[in-house]
C-alpha cells in the first residue's frame, strides 16, 4: 500500500485535460450550415491575409474572381464549361459512395469513356449521320467507363479484394493506355508533337444558349440520379448495401450483384463525363482530358453530402474558383501556384469545419461551475 | 479526509454524452474487503460509471478519493497506477500468445522474460485466490472461462487493489459462476475491494456484501445485501412494483411439427465443425428454448435455418401450406429469397439488431420494408404500406419514438427490438427464429417481448428461442435443448429438470465426449 500511495501522489500533480472533445449529434440543420457559411467566410479572410501580404487588395482580388467567372458571357460559358464534366464525375461516384464502395477510379472511367467516344468519332465519322453519330459516341463512352468502373467491383465481389487501391490503380493503366494511342497507332501524321487529330465537326456537340448540350444531359443525370437513389428499389438496395452488408443478405439482397450493376452505373456517368469532354470541350483526346476532374469530383460529392442537387452549385462554385484564379493571374499577376493555396485554403476551411458540426470542443474549467458545460 | 477504510469513494460523479446526462451527481463508496455489486438497467450508467473508475472517460463533474486521497484519472494508466483494475465484458488478450505472455504484456522490465520466474509468480498468484490456470496455454485454445481467469489474473500481478467486473457471468454457466464467486470470496478475504457489475438478481443475493442500485443515471441507494431480497432490488432497479414471473401458457394439444433439422452439420470459414449433427424438431403452439454457453453454434443454427449460414451437411425440412395440403420443404442450399418464394412462412429476429435486423440509419418505415421493399410494380418503392405498418406498429407496441422518419438507432435498445420483432410477426410466420430478444433490454421491455412471444405461441405459431439467461429459458420455454460445441447434448422438460442439471449439459455433459473439433 505504501509504493500505492506515492503514486497517488503523483497522480494527483496531474491536472485534468486542457481541451477534450465530445462527439455532438444534437446541432439542429440550420445552425449546421450557419457553421458551413461561416466556415466560407473564415476562408475568405484567411485568403485575405495571404492576397494583403502578396500586396494586393483583398476586396478587389475577390470582386476579379467573381467578375471574370460570370460578368461576361464568355466567361459564363468557360465557367459553366468547367462545372459539366465536374458535376458529371460527381454524380458517377454518388451512388458508389452512397453504398460504400470507394470508387476512386472516376479520372480513368473518364478517360475510358473518352477513349470510346474519341474511337468512333476518329473511325466511324463517315458511317452515319451526325446525331447517330454523337448517340453512338454517348453510348460507347457509357459502355466503356462502365465496363471499366465493373471489373474491380466484380473483384470486390467475388473475392472482397479492396476496392480503393484497385480503382486508383485502374486510373494509371487507362492513362497510360492514353500515352500510347496518343504516340502510337493514333498519333495524327500531320503533326510534329506527339498529339491525337482534332475530331471532326460532324461528332461535336451543337450549342443550346452558348454551351455545349451537354449540361442538358448532365442535369437531366442529376434529377434523375437523385429519384433513383431516393425513390427507386435499385437505389434502397444501394443504402442498405453501404449501411451494412449482413443486414442486405438478411433482407435477401444479392449484395454480390448490387455492387457490379452499381458500380456499372457509376462507370458509365463517368464515361459520359468523358464523351462531353471530348465532343463537347476539347475535340480531342490527350493525357490531360481528365484533368483531376474525378478527383475533385470526390470532393464535390463529400461538401454535398450525395446531394445531386447540392452537387450543382458545388460543382459551379468550385469551377467559379478555378476560372477566378485564372483571371486573378492575369489580372493581378498573382502567380498560379498563390491562386491554388486561395482554392486550397477554402476547400480546407470548407471541409474542416464537418469536425466543428460533429464534435465539441470542451476546454478546462475551474472547480466549482461543474454545472458548466 | 475520508475515513482510510474506503477503497474508492466517488461523490457527486456527473458525466453527460450531448444532450444524454449518463450519471447525474452519483456518490458511492467501496470497502477493503468487501464486494459491492452495482445494479441497475441498461442505460441506468453502471458502465460509464466504472468506465470514468478506471480512466476511460472524463467526468464533467465531481470527486474521486482513493483510499481516502482526493485523485483525477486521465487514462487507464493512471488507473492502474491507482491500483483500480477493470474486468472487461469483451476479453482484451492477443489470441496466438499464452496465458503468462498476456499476463506480462505491456509491463515494463527487461527484454527477456525469466519464463521459470514469471510461472512460478503467476502458480503462486492462482493458488492464493483458488485460480485454475496453465500458464503455458495458448489463449485460442481456451474456453471462455479460461480466458477470463487470465484477465483476472492480469490485473491482480499488475498490483490491483481494486477490482471491477463488468457483467462477468454473462459467458459461464452455472458450475464455473460458482467457482469465479469462490475466487472473488478469497480475494475480498485478502482485503481487496471488488465491484461486481450485474442484472443477475440471485448472482447479487449469492456473492455480495453490499448493493448500490443505479436508475436513470442517478443512485437510488445501497443496501446490505442480508437485509434485501430480489422483488425488493427489483422495485429500487425499476422505480415501482414489478411482477417477475413469466407466463407459460399450455402448449398446443393438437401440435403439428413444423420444422425438422436433421443432422445438420456446418462448418466455420476456418473449417471447425460449429454445427455437428443436430437433430431436433419444432412444433407449432410451442416455445423451445436453446441454452449453451455463448459460442455454441447458436448463431449458426439461427443463421442456416434462416439460409445465411452455408450447410455442410443435414437437412432443414420445412412445412409449406398449401391447397392440395401440407407438404415439406427441405431448405438447405436456399437463399432467403428463395425460402420465401417457395412459401415457407419463417420469420427470424437476429442477434444483432441494428447490425443485421435493421438499417441503423434509416427511419422505421424505411425498416419496414426492409424484406417486402421487392413487392410492387415498377422500379420505384412503395412508401405507403410500409408507413402504415410503422405507424401501426407505434401504436400496438408502444413504441416511444418521436416519429416514423426517426432513424432507429436513436431509439432505445427496447425500442429498437420491438421495431424488429414487430416487423418479424407481422409477415405472419408460422416458425419464428428469435436470437437472445431480450440481450440489453430493461425488465419492461424484456416482459413485453415475451409476451409477444407467448401471443405467437398461442397463435400456433412454432418459437424456437435462443436465450442465455437460464432463469428465463427454464421459464418461458416448453422445452430447452441444450448445445455444446455445435452439438445437442440433451432437450429436457424446464419443468422437471434443474438448472444444475442444464449446467452440466452445457459444459458437454450427455453426449459421450464434450465437442470440441
Amino acid at each position: 500500500m505504501g509504493a500505492n500511495s506515492e503514486k497517488t501522489k503523483r497522480v494527483l500533480s496531474h491536472a485534468e485535460p486542457l481541451v477534450r472533445l465530445a462527439k455532438r449529434s444534437d446541432m439542429p440543420a440550420s445552425k449546421a450550415w450557419a457553421i458551413r457559411v461561416a466556415s466560407i467566410v473564415a476562408a475568405l479572410a484567411i485568403g485575405a491575409v495571404l492576397i494583403v501580404a502578396l500586396g494586393h487588395n483583398p476586396f478587389s482580388v475577390y470582386a476579379d474572381m467573381v467578375k471574370g467567372s460570370f460578368f461576361t458571357k464568355t466567361s459564363r460559358v468557360e465557367t459553366i464549361k468547367i462545372a459539366i464534366p465536374l458535376l458529371g464525375a460527381a454524380l458517377a461516384i454518388t451512388p458508389a459512395f452512397k453504398m460504400k464502395f470507394w470508387n476512386i477510379g472516376a479520372e480513368g472511367q473518364i478517360l475510358a469513356g473518352a477513349i470510346a467516344a474519341t474511337y468512333v468519332a476518329l473511325f466511324w465519322i463517315d458511317k452515319m449521320p451526325r446525331p447517330v453519330l454523337i448517340l453512338v459516341m454517348f453510348i460507347a463512352g457509357a459502355a466503356a467507363g462502365g465496363i471499366w468502373g465493373v471489373i474491380p467491383a466484380l473483384f470486390k465481389a467475388k473475392w472482397g479484394i479492396n476496392e480503393t487501391l484497385f480503382t486508383l490503380m485502374f486510373n494509371y493503366i487507362v492513362l497510360g493506355f492514353v500515352r500510347y494511342l496518343q504516340n502510337g497507332p493514333w498519333r495524327a501524321p500531320a503533326s510534329s508533337f506527339p498529339q491525337i487529330a482534332m475530331i471532326g465537326f460532324q461528332s461535336r456537340l451543337p450549342k443550346v444558349f452558348g454551351v455545349h448540350i451537354g449540361w442538358i444531359i448532365i442535369l437531366a443525370i442529376t434529377v434523375a440520379m437523385f429519384f433513383y437513389l431516393k425513390y427507386a428499389k435499385q437505389g434502397y438496395e444501394i443504402s442498405v448495401v453501404g449501411e451494412s452488408v449482413k443486414t442486405a443478405q438478411y433482407a435477401g439482397m444479392n449484395v454480390g450483384w448490387i455492387i457490379i450493376r452499381t458500380m456499372f452505373i457509376s462507370g458509365a456517368i463517368a464515361g459520359i463525363a468523358g464523351f462531353l469532354i471530348v465532343s463537347g470541350e476539347d475535340f480531342t483526346l490527350s493525357e490531360s482530358t481528365a484533368g483531376g476532374v474525378g478527383f475533385t469530383a470526390i470532393t464535390v460529392a463529400w461538401l454535398s453530402r450525395l446531394n445531386p442537387f447540392v452537387m450543382v452549385f458545388i460543382s459551379m462554385f468550385l469551377a467559379t474558383l478555378s476560372k477566378g484564379s485564372n483571371t486573378i493571374q492575369t489580372n493581378f499577376k498573382i502567380p498560379a501556384s498563390a491562386a491554388e493555396v486561395l482554392t486550397g485554403i477554402i476547400l480546407f476551411c470548407m471541409l474542416g469545419c464537418e469536425f466543428f458540426i460533429n464534435y465539441k470542443l470542451i476546454f478546462r474549467h475551474r472547480k466549482g461551475d461543474e454545472a458548466g458545460v | 479526509m475520508a475515513d482510510e477504510l474506503n477503497a474508492i469513494k466517488l461523490v457527486d460523479i456527473t458525466k453527460s454524452f450531448g444532450n444524454v446526462v449518463a450519471n447525474n451527481r452519483i456518490s458511492l463508496d467501496v470497502r477493503k474487503g468487501e464486494i459491492l455489486a452495482l445494479l441497475g438497467e441498461n442505460g441506468s450508467g453502471k458502465t460509464t460509471l466504472m468506465n470514468i473508475l478506471s480512466g476511460i472517460y472524463f467526468p464533467d463533474g465531481g470527486r474521486i478519493y482513493v483510499s481516502g486521497r482526493e485523485v483525477t484519472i486521465r487514462s487507464p494508466k493512471e488507473a492502474f497506477e491507482l491500483g483500480i483494475g477493470m474486468i472487461h465484458q469483451h476479453f482484451k488478450l492477443i489470441d496466438v500468445l499464452t496465458a503468462a505472455e498476456n499476463i506480462v504484456l505491456g509491463l515494463p522490465g527487461s527484454v527477456g522474460i525469466n519464463r521459470k520466474a514469471l510461472f512460478a509468480e503467476i502458480k503462486e498468484l492462482a493458488s492464493r485466490y483458488g485460480f485454475e490456470i496453465d500458464t503455458g496455454k495458448k489463449i485460442y485454445d481456451m474456453s471462455v472461462s479460461e480466458k477470463q481467469t487470465v484477465e483476472i489474473i492480469k490485473v491482480l500481478y499488475r498490483g490491483a487493489d481494486i477490482l471491477i467486473l463488468d457483467e462477468p457471468t454473462a459467458v459461464l454457466t452455472p458450475q464455473e459462476t460458482e467457482k469465479l464467486f469462490n475466487v472473488l470470496r478469497n480475494m475480498k478475504a485478502d482485503g481487496k475491494a471488488i465491484i461486481i457489475i450485474t442484472h443477475k438478481l440471485n448472482e447479487v443475493l449469492a456473492v455480495s456484501d453490499r448493493v448500490s442500485i443505479l436508475r436513470k443515471g442517478e443512485s437510488v441507494g445501497t443496501v446490505d445485501t442480508a437485509k434485501t431480497t430480489q422483488q425488493e432490488l427489483t422495485d429500487l432497479m425499476v422505480g415501482r412494483r414489478v411482477s417477475l414471473e413469466i407466463d407459460r401458457p399450455q402448449p398446443d394439444e393438437n401440435a403439428v411439427e413444423c420444422l425438422k433439422i436433421v443432422d445438420l452439420t456446418c462448418k466455420s470459414p476456418e473449417g471447425h465443425r460449429v454445427l455437428d449433427s443436430v437433430s431436433f424438431s419444432l412444433y407449432s403452439g410451442e416455445i423451445l428454448g436453446i441454452a449453451g454457453i455463448a459460442g455454441s453454434g447458436q448463431r449458426e443454427l439461427c443463421e442456416s435455418i434462416a439460409g445465411l449460414y452455408p450447410v455442410h451437411g443435414g437437412a432443414i425440412l420445412c412445412r409449406v401450406q398449401s391447397q392440395d395440403g401440407d407438404y415439406r420443404e427441405n431448405i438447405v442450399g436456399m437463399k432467403p429469397t428463395e425460402i420465401i418464394k417457395r412459401g415457407v412462412a419463417m420469420a427470424f429476429v437476429p442477434e444483432d439488431r441494428l447490425g443485421m435486423g435493421l438499417v441503423a440509419s434509416m427511419d422505421m418505415t424505411d425498416n419496414m420494408m426492409l424484406k417486402s421493399y421487392r413487392s410492387g410494380k415498377g422500379i420505384f418503392t412503395d412508401r405507403k404500406t410500409p408507413r402504415a405498418m410503422a405507424e401501426n406498429l407505434i401504436k400496438r407496441l408502444d413504441i416511444v419514438t418521436p416519429g416514423v422518419s426517426t432513424p432507429v438507432r436513436l431509439l432505445s435498445g427496447g425500442n429498437v427490438q420491438k421495431v424488429l420483432v414487430g416487423r418479424e410477426i407481422a409477415s405472419s410466420p408460422s416458425v419464428l427464429v428469435v436470437a437472445y430478444p431480450v440481450r440489453g433490454l430493461d425488465i419492461n421491455s424484456s416482459y413485453t417481448i415475451y409476451d409477444l412471444l407467448n401471443e405467437q405461441k398461442k397463435k400456433g405459431v412454432a418459437v424456437l428461442f435462443i436465450g442465455e439467461d437460464l432463469d428465463v429459458l427454464m421459464e418461458l420455454c416448453d422445452r430447452v435443448m441444450v448445445l455444446c460445441g455445435g452439438r445437442v447434448t440433451g432437450i429436457v422438460d424446464p419443468k422437471s429438470t434443474t438448472k444444475e442439471q442444464i449446467g452440466l449439459l452445457m459444459a458437454g455433459a450427455g453426449s459421450g465426449k464434450a465437442a470440441s473439433s
